[in-house]
């Protein structure tokens, strides 16, 4: 995918320095984000890969990260604009904590700046190229909400990213209800990543969960999911139309 | 105040180290109508006296809404006063847009006062003459500010400024304790009070005045004449009498202690309406 512009008076070389400065494509991405809203707060789960392309090339990237005393973020797309976007929250949380008031901000107060972040550069044709989960919990009020490249951010029980939309949500739809037990959370999530893991190229098998509650953020070990390979048919898959695969 | 060659400009010092420019903004902000404000945990209230320039002209706008969570009244030359009410909503809207939620009271208190100070410290500047008593909320409950000329600014319990606002003042000192746990009522009563005692005699009319409340889970609002009528027939249907025996349990204190100040001895003159 390329967004290019034609740019009026540039001659060729003008332009093609204008275009090194706008994201074209993205180069080292993340794959899925699902989180939940449970009983004392947000639980998150991604994994920790990082693709190039087709190559699975890193496998130890955290991409999630608490983000001052309330908010946990998760991020899929490209890697190196989720660094990006978290040294703009470091400044935010800075600044917010230097006026040492008793005021701070929360999920909320995040996601919205995120949201005008992620618009305001895809109005300039230059995008950070990854979809957001936002979560976080103050004065007893649990928050997740998501952000697109292109700015489109909305609030709800669950959320997912990238191929989580289309393989996690359907889960969750059916089987999220209000005030889950930690271990119930950490079960639905599990039965996502695991169908992640099966269906998407870009999955591996090495993921964490993090939680927020009101007490702050924890991120767990990275941990592989049980995975079965027995299933009858993938024994003989092409019995029933030869020739294929 | 006096005279002298230290106070042409803002960018020079006296001697005994005093910016002149500075302090007679601040006496500016003394000249304009009185301006008060109370606040208790959860509430803020701003009141001021309405002042008209002539019978015939309608009367000075000098309480603002900045959001709303935020409100602030003013006093001195209230040109200046609008310019920064209207930095102070620029503010606040910013935060809303980008955030999604309230700017907090104090933040905005010290943009005000950074901006006041700069006029402070440039020689082709002067200080705004006004005076602000900004009331607004936080996470951390309800706020009262005054910003000055200068560009310090504090945190009160109950201020009065303004002219006149002394009476105000020794008013709110006695009463004060008792205002952070006050019901909204009884704290709309308290600044209708002070607000009495800035007219030093002037019978208390609701057209005198202008009264607005803020708090938590009360957006700011102005209180309509009736409202404030209707407070003020609570302690002034009885005229004051030294004996304090009819009226009001809390008004009789004030009003009877009062009665040297000028509003007792003018309305036994006159005979009450009601009797």
């Amino acid at each position: 995918m390329t967004f290019t512009i034609p740019i009026e008076n540039g001659d060729s070389v003008k332009n093609a320095e204008a275009d090194s400065q706008r994201t074209l494509y993205p180069y080292v991405t993340g794959t899925s984000i699902v989180a939940i809203k449970y009983k004392d707060g947000v639980l998150m789960a991604s994994d920790m890969g990082g693709s190039y392309g087709s190559t699975l090339r890193y496998k130890n990237i955290e991409r999630m990260k608490a983000i001052g005393k309330h908010s946990l973020l998760g991020a899929s797309g490209e890697i190196s604009d989720f660094q990006e976007i978290l040294r703009y929250l470091d400044e935010l949380v800075l600044n917010d904590s230097m006026w040492d008031d008793g005021n701070s901000l929360g999920p909320k107060e995040v996601h919205n700046y995120l949201t005008r972040v992620m618009y305001n550069r895809r109005n300039k044709f230059n995008p950070l190229w990854n979809t957001l989960v936002l979560g976080g919990v103050k004065n007893g009020e649990t928050y997740l909400g998501m952000v697109s490249m292109i700015g489109v951010s909305f609030e709800d029980n669950h959320v997912a990213t990238g191929f989580g939309n289309h393989l996690a949500r359907p889960i969750l739809r059916d089987e999220w209800h209000a005030d889950l037990s930690f271990e119930d959370g950490v079960k639905l999530l599990e039965k996502c990543m695991r169908v992640l893991l099966y269906r998407d190229r870009s999955a591996i098998n090495k993921l964490q969960i993090a939680k927020i509650t009101e007490e702050g953020v924890t991120v767990s070990q990275p941990y592989s999911l049980k995975t079965f390979w027995e299933f009858k048919a993938f024994n003989n898959p092409t019995a029933g139309a030869e020739g294929s695969w | 105040m006096f005279r002298n060659q230290y106070d042409t400009d803002v960018t020079t010092w006296s001697p005994t180290g005093r910016l002149f420019q500075v302090e007679y903004a601040m006496e500016a902000v003394k000249q304009g109508s009185a301006a008060i404000g109370l606040r208790s945990r959860s509430h803020v209230v701003l009141a001021c006296v309405n002042k008209a320039q002539s019978e015939l002209s309608s009367h000075q706008k000098k309480i603002f809404k900045v959001d709303d969570h935020i409100g602030v009244a003013i006093a001195g030359l209230t040109a200046d006063g609008r310019v920064l009410s209207r930095y102070m909503r620029s503010e606040a809207i910013n935060h809303s847009f980008t955030y999604e939620s309230p700017l907090p009271v104090g933040r905005l208190v010290v943009h005000l006062a950074d901006k006041a100070q700069v006029c402070t410290q440039r020689s082709w500047k002067r200080p705004y003459g006004v005076g602000l008593l900004v009331g607004g909320l936080d996470e951390s409950g309800a706020h009262l500010y005054y910003n000055c000329p200068s560009g310090n600014y504090f945190e009160y319990q109950a201020f009065a400024i303004g002219s006149r606002s002394q009476a105000a003042k020794t008013y709110l000192e006695r009463r004060f304790e008792s205002f952070g746990d006050s019901s909204k009522e009884d704290l709309i009563k308290d600044a209708i009070l002070a607000v009495r005692e800035t007219l030093q005699g002037e019978t208390l009319k609701s057209s005198l005045c202008t009264v607005s409340v803020l708090g938590v889970g009360e957006p700011f609002h102005f209180l309509d004449q009736e409202t404030i009528q209707k407070v003020i027939d609570t302690f002034e249907k009885v005229p004051e009498e030294e004996e304090g025996e009819a009226g009001e349990g809390e008004a009789e204190a004030a009003p009877a202690e009062q009665g040297g100040d000028g509003g007792g001895a003018g309305d036994q003159d006159v005979a009450p309406m009601e009797m």
